[in-house]
This record gives C-alpha cells, structure tokens and sequence, in this order.
C-alpha cells in the first residue's frame, strides 16, 4: 500500500466541504479570528515546538511488522483530519507538522520512539498506538515526560490516565448493550464465546459472561480461547454443534479471523442457521474474510461506514478521494480521525497547548461534526458515544440495524464486572 | 443429547482430525525434501507458501475482472501456477543464496532466515499490509450434509484430495525417478555421486526448487481455509518444522507418520481441552519424544 502523501491544496470549492464537514466553520472562524492574537510564549509556556506559525505534533503507529494491516487506515485517518484543520487555518492559527514515527509492531520500539517524540521533539501531542500491548509500552514515558497520547481503538478498559484520550470504546461500551440487544431482539438464551488467547478477548469475555450470568439471568455453554494465528478451528466448531447456543460471541482477531469464518462456513453454520455477534469484525476485517463467508452475521462497534448522516457522508467523501475509492473505513479508523479534531477544540478551549492545561480542560469536550455522531469527551478520558449493531453484508460492508438510543456512559472500571 | 447427534460430531471430529493432517502433511513435505534430504534449514518456507496463496489471490483478481465466466475453473490452474512461481523462486534463491553454503548448514538458517524478512516486506511493499483473501469457486466452499446435522466441510476433502496426490507424486519422484535416484545418491554420499557422474549441483538446485514449488501448492491449497498476509508464512513454519523434526528428518514415511499423530493428538485433546491448553498438550508430548528419541520417530539410515 502506498504511504499516504501529506501534501494537500484544497481547492476553493473542497475547502468549503471540508469546514461543512464538521458543520461548524462559522465557530471555527470567530475562534480562530480570536485564537490567533494569543501570542506564543502564552500559549505554551513548556518548551513545546509551538512557534507563532506552526505547532509540531506526533504520530506514532506502526507502518510496518504485523500490525502494519490494521494501523495503516489510523494512520491515514489522523492524516485526513489534520490536512483539513489545517486547510481550515490550523489550532490558534498555527499549521499543524506532523513527525512520523514507525512503531514497527515492537512494543520497546514504540516505547523508544514515544521518548524520541517527547524528549527531542517536544511535540504538543502524540496520535497513536493501537494494542493495548503498545499502550502499555509507551504509558509510563508519556505519564514521566508529561505527554498527550490519543489512543483510537477499542480496548479491554480498566485504565484511566491523565496524558491519555481514549477515542475509541472501552469493553462495555461494546459489550453490554449488544448483548442486550441479542437477548431482546433476537430472543437469544445461550451464549458461546470464543476469543482470540489475549488479554483483550479474555478481559472482553470476562464482563460479557459477568453481564449475561448476572444481570441477564441467561447460560454461557461454553467459553475457548485459540491462540493467536490458530488457522485450525474445525474442533471448535464442533465443540459449538454440540453445545447448540443460540448466539455464538466472537472475539477473535487477526489472521484467525478469516480462517474461523471461512471454516464456520464450510461446515454449515451460516446466518440461516446460527446467529453470530462478534465486537471484532470491521470493514477492515472483512475484506480479508470475504463479506460471502459471513452475511447476515452480527457486529457490535460503534462505528460502520454505511452510517447514514451528513457528517459521515462528506468524511467517507473526503476519505475515498485521498487513499481512493477502493478503501475501506472501519470502527477504529474512524476514531483515529476524532483524535486531531478533539485536540483541536481542547487546544482551543484552553487557550493554550500546554499538556496539563489540555488535561484539564479535555472534559466536556464536545465533537457535533463526528462522523459517528455526536461525542463527547467524560472526566475519565474516555468518550461518551454510541453503540450499534451491524449486520455483515455479501459486498463486505455493514447494514445499520440497531442503535443503542442514547449515547453509553464510559466505564472503564466497571463495578460488578472485575 | 441423541446417540445420533453423538455419532454425528464423532463422525466430523474424526473428519477435523483427518483434514488437520493433511494441512500439516502439505506443510511438512516441501520441507521434508529441502530439510530432510538436502540438509538445508530453510527458514523461508512459509514465505514461498506465501507467494503460491499470493498466486491464487492474483489469479482470482485476475479472473474476476476478465473472464468472470471462468470463475468456476479457475483454481486448478492457479494451483498449477502457484507452484511454477514458487519453484522459480526457489530456483533463484538457490542460485544466489543457497548454494554457495551447503557446506556450512548451520548458516543456511541465518541466510533464509534474513530471506524470509526479505520477501515479507517485498509482500507488504508490493502487495499489501493487508490480509487479502482470494474469491473461491462456489463449488468449493460450503458442506457436504450427507444427512441432518451432518457436515462435512468441501474445502476440507479439497485438500485431503490435493495432499494425497502430492504426496504420491513426491514418492513416485523420489523411489521412481531419474531425479530421485540422483537426489539419494547425492544425499547419501556427495563425493561418491559426483564420481560416478552426476552433476550434484543441478542435483541441489532442482531439489530445492521443487520443494518450493511443494511449499507453493500448499499455500495455495490454505487460501481455502485461511487468509494469506505478509506474514502468514510465518505462523506455518513453526508447524512445518514441527512435522518433519518430529518424523525424523530424512525418511518421508516418517514426515506422514508424524504429522497424522500430531493431527490426531491435537484434535482430539482440542475436543476435550480448550484450544491454548490442547496446544501446550500437544507440544508437552512431542518434546517429551524427541527428548527420548532426538533422531525423531524414524530415523534414517543413511551412513553419515
């Protein structure tokens, strides 16, 4: 896949769809107007490489290695989201420069590359990472160099930190109102789960099991984790035939994925036999499993590309005219995409870059022009947004059938759950 | 429960097991003829899997933009394919690489080892970061339900099929053939083959390349059950090594033998454990064997 490129010159016409993007050009340019007055030894008082013209910010994910397949779309989300601030004249009128750093799917090299990034950049801000495992990696330095990290995917919870902005959902924001939605609206009574061998699956069904013995009052018949990679799913399988749930819940990853749904297929159990709810199958996903190995399948996300509004519309727009209409949009891509937008608005709202007083003021934080719709950031970092359940389509995208009504509180140390 | 149902999922069990070994057979044997005769520790051959799954996926694409009638046909020829563009490829890495080691076995791991990181990001570079995962003929997914509650998976009996006729070919091509008197000669006794005239160079060359071109049926084979990415190769060769080490290096029966045990092993234990657990099993049994057995299940016979 081609790097993606970073020069961008909207024309006056596509400059005007991308401030309609996020539907508020008219705030933006009264801030903007107000914004930059504020001279620079005011608005960043930490050494940070802010100078009155440009404000230099990292973007930290792996471009090569394993997890080069699903960062790459993070990657050119951020990168859309920030040619358009800056196509809309920047944060407190200063160009955002991005550095690239290449996490190489080596958690001590994304460790090493955050320190790069913090102590020898002193970038107002890091985009990045995307397992948890990286996560972990780099937490203590931006915690000990006082960074910011926006971190875009879904992830197990139980973390909470002040130089960290979770964009994505934390599990049961995933979890429990799409096991909710099975039980009510599919009339499910027994559950299967299945998950890749990992903390983030074993975390995940964990709080799905507590939430479906617990509060649902209905039987888990059996819960198995494969390791990473396994291609081998047929015992399993069978396992499944026997225990007969009436919902298989899925969260395997990776490679795994295509070999569990092609092999489900193959020995019979499709949508018209068995229902399937997985939190792990985006778009992304399924174009390595092939949409005609998994139709009419469920998944929970908070995010399908097929959503239908106004905000979606013009990103998927602007998203397929710069990587190319060929290219997919999955859950975690989109929140890569909030990550520059909600720094923006903290920047702005705080009149400042410095990381403490960014902090502070990321709580309330709101996004209208979000192609998931409205969010907002909650004290804990994490996002208030929707969950909603997609059904697999034959052409590998999504068909939007339900939506949580409200948008789900962040919890990401839920109570009765651990 | 009902004793039919019962029967049923014994029946497909057994059919998980039996498919399980004729993935780790495929895996195993271009190995085997690399490894087991010539020596050579070739740590590059989930990558030559890779470019015969990579060569499905081109024939795929290719056929679904210009002769989408064709859909249906297509994988044979793909599988023809994928071996030619693998034995290529290991004909060139034997010309460069390879030859120039055989007296230094221990290096041949390094000097793949380095090709295997060569050519996976010559994928991620050229082809893409992403999973990709060939459109298969209709007749090849899906079951076979000979009764109710009874399925057997197509593309399960697809590569028992394949597997079986590779492996007759390879033994036909070892014990029946020109080339495989060539190949045990110059196994048994290197100098000795070269005085009594043949050419043990293109002897090496030819065996190395056709145990690349195996490597790629087998990948091509594994795009019916599995994605192929950059480094897919990379999760078959610990398994593949496993089979031929475990077997006993040299001898091909013993390659067939271990990989049906440790198929049959995994399976069953699978059924009855969760899948990590069965996994640990599985490998708990194998190194206990090759601790009391170091030359594997079969050792050969040749004098060393």
């Amino acid at each position: 896949m081609k790097k993606p490129e970073f020069e961008f010159e909207p024309s006056a016409d596509r400059r005007q769809v991308l401030q309609g993007i996020v539907g508020m050009a008219l705030a933006a340019a009264t801030m903007r107007a107000g914004a930059q007055k504020l001279p620079t030894a005011q608005v960043n008082t930490t050494k940070l490489a802010v100078t009155d013209t440009e404000v230099t910010v990292g973007q930290l994910h792996s471009a090569t290695g394993t997890m080069a397949i699903s960062e790459t779309g993070s990657i050119q989300a951020e990168q859309l989201a920030i040619d358009q601030i800056n196509a809309m004249g920047g944060v407190l009128g200063r160009q955002i420069k991005v550095i690239k750093e290449d996490g190489a799917s080596d958690w001590p090299t994304f460790a090493e590359k955050a320190k790069k990034l913090l102590v020898n950049d002193h970038v107002a801000t890091v985009f990045g990472c995307w397992t948890s495992a990286s996560r972990k990696a780099v937490l203590p330095i931006f915690e000990k160099e006082n960074g910011m990290l926006y971190y875009p995917t879904f992830y197990e919870g139980l973390e909470q930190s002040k130089n960290v902005i979770y964009t994505g959902q934390e599990a049961t924001q995933q979890i429990l109102w799409g096991l909710d939605w099975a039980a009510k609206e599919k009339g499910t009574k027994s559950y299967f789960l299945v998950g890749s061998d990992y903390i983030w699956p074993r975390t995940s069904m964990k709080i799905a099991r507590k939430h479906i013995e617990g509060v649902l009052k209905q039987k888990v018949v059996g819960e198995e984790y494969y390791p990473l990679g396994n291609t081998n799913f047929n015992s399993l399988i069978n396992k499944i035939k026997a225990a007969k749930p009436d919902l298989i819940y899925a969260a395997v990853v990776g490679g795994s994925n295509v070999a569990f749904y092609k092999q489900l297929k193959a020995a019979g159990i499709t949508a018209a036999k068995q229902k399937l709810l997985t939190i792990s199958v985006t778009e992304d996903e399924l174009l390595g499993i092939g949409g005609e190995n998994t139709a009419g399948f469920y998944s929970c996300m908070k995010y399908f590309q097929s959503l239908d509004n106004e905000n979606n519309k013009k990103f998927v727009a602007a998203f397929k005219e710069k990587y190319g209409p060929a290219s997919v949009i999955g859950d975690v891509t989109q929140a890569g995409y909030l990550g520059p937008w909600l720094w923006k608005f903290t920047v702005e709202k705080a009149g400042s870059f410095d990381v403490d007083k960014i902090a502070a003021a990321s709580t309330g934080i709101e996004f209208k022009g979000a192609p998931e719709g409205y969010v907002k950031i909650d004290e804990n970092h994490h996002l208030w947004s929707k969950a909603r359940i997609g059904e697999m389509l034959a052409d590998g995208q999504f068909k939007v059938v339900a939506e949580s009504p409200e948008l789900i509180k962040p919890d990401p140390f839920p109570k009765g759950y651990q | 429960m009902e004793l039919s149902e019962v029967l049923n999922i014994a029946l497909m069990q057994g059919f998980a097991g039996l498919s399980l070994f004729a993935v780790l057979l495929l895996m195993g044997l271009g190995l085997a003829i690399i490894f087991g005769q010539m020596g050579v520790i070739n740590m590059a051959h989930g990558e030559f899997m890779a470019i015969g799954a990579y060569t499905v996926y081109l024939g795929s694409t290719l056929t679904e933009k210009y002769a989408p009638g064709f859909m249906p046909a297509y994988f044979p020829f793909a599988i023809v394919a994928a071996f030619i563009f693998a034995f290529i490829g290991g004909w060139i890495a034997e010309w460069a690489l390879i030859r120039h080691l055989y007296k230094r076995p221990l290096d041949t791991l390094l000097a793949t080892w380095g090709l295997s990181l060569g050519l996976q990001q010559v994928f991620r570079t050229f082809i893409s970061p992403k999973e990709v995962s060939p459109t298969l003929p209709d007749w090849l997914m899906g079951s076979w339900a000979p009764q109710e509650g009874l399925d057997i998976p197509i593309n399960g009996m697809f590569v028992m099929v394949l597997t079986l006729l590779v492996t007759a070919g390879v033994m036909l091509a070892l014990y029946k053939s020109r080339w495989g008197l060539r190949v045990r000669a110059t196994v048994s006794n290197r100098p000795m083959a070269n005085a009594t005239g043949i050419n043990t160079k293109k002897t090496d060359q030819l065996t190395f390349a056709i145990g690349c071109g195996i490597a790629g049926i087998a990948g091509a084979a594994f795009t019916t059950i599995g994605s192929t990415g950059p480094t897919s190769g990379s999760l078959y060769i610990v398994d593949a090594f496993l089979v031929v080490t475990f077997g006993g290096a040299a001898s091909l029966l013993g390659t067939a033998f271990s990989a049906f045990l440790i198929a049959q092993t995994q399976s069953i234990s699978e059924f009855f454990m969760t899948g990590s657990m069965a996994k640990v099993f599985t490998l708990s049994i194998i190194v206990i064997v090759l601790m009391m057995r170091p030359q594997g299940l079969f050792a050969s016979k040749i004098r060393r």
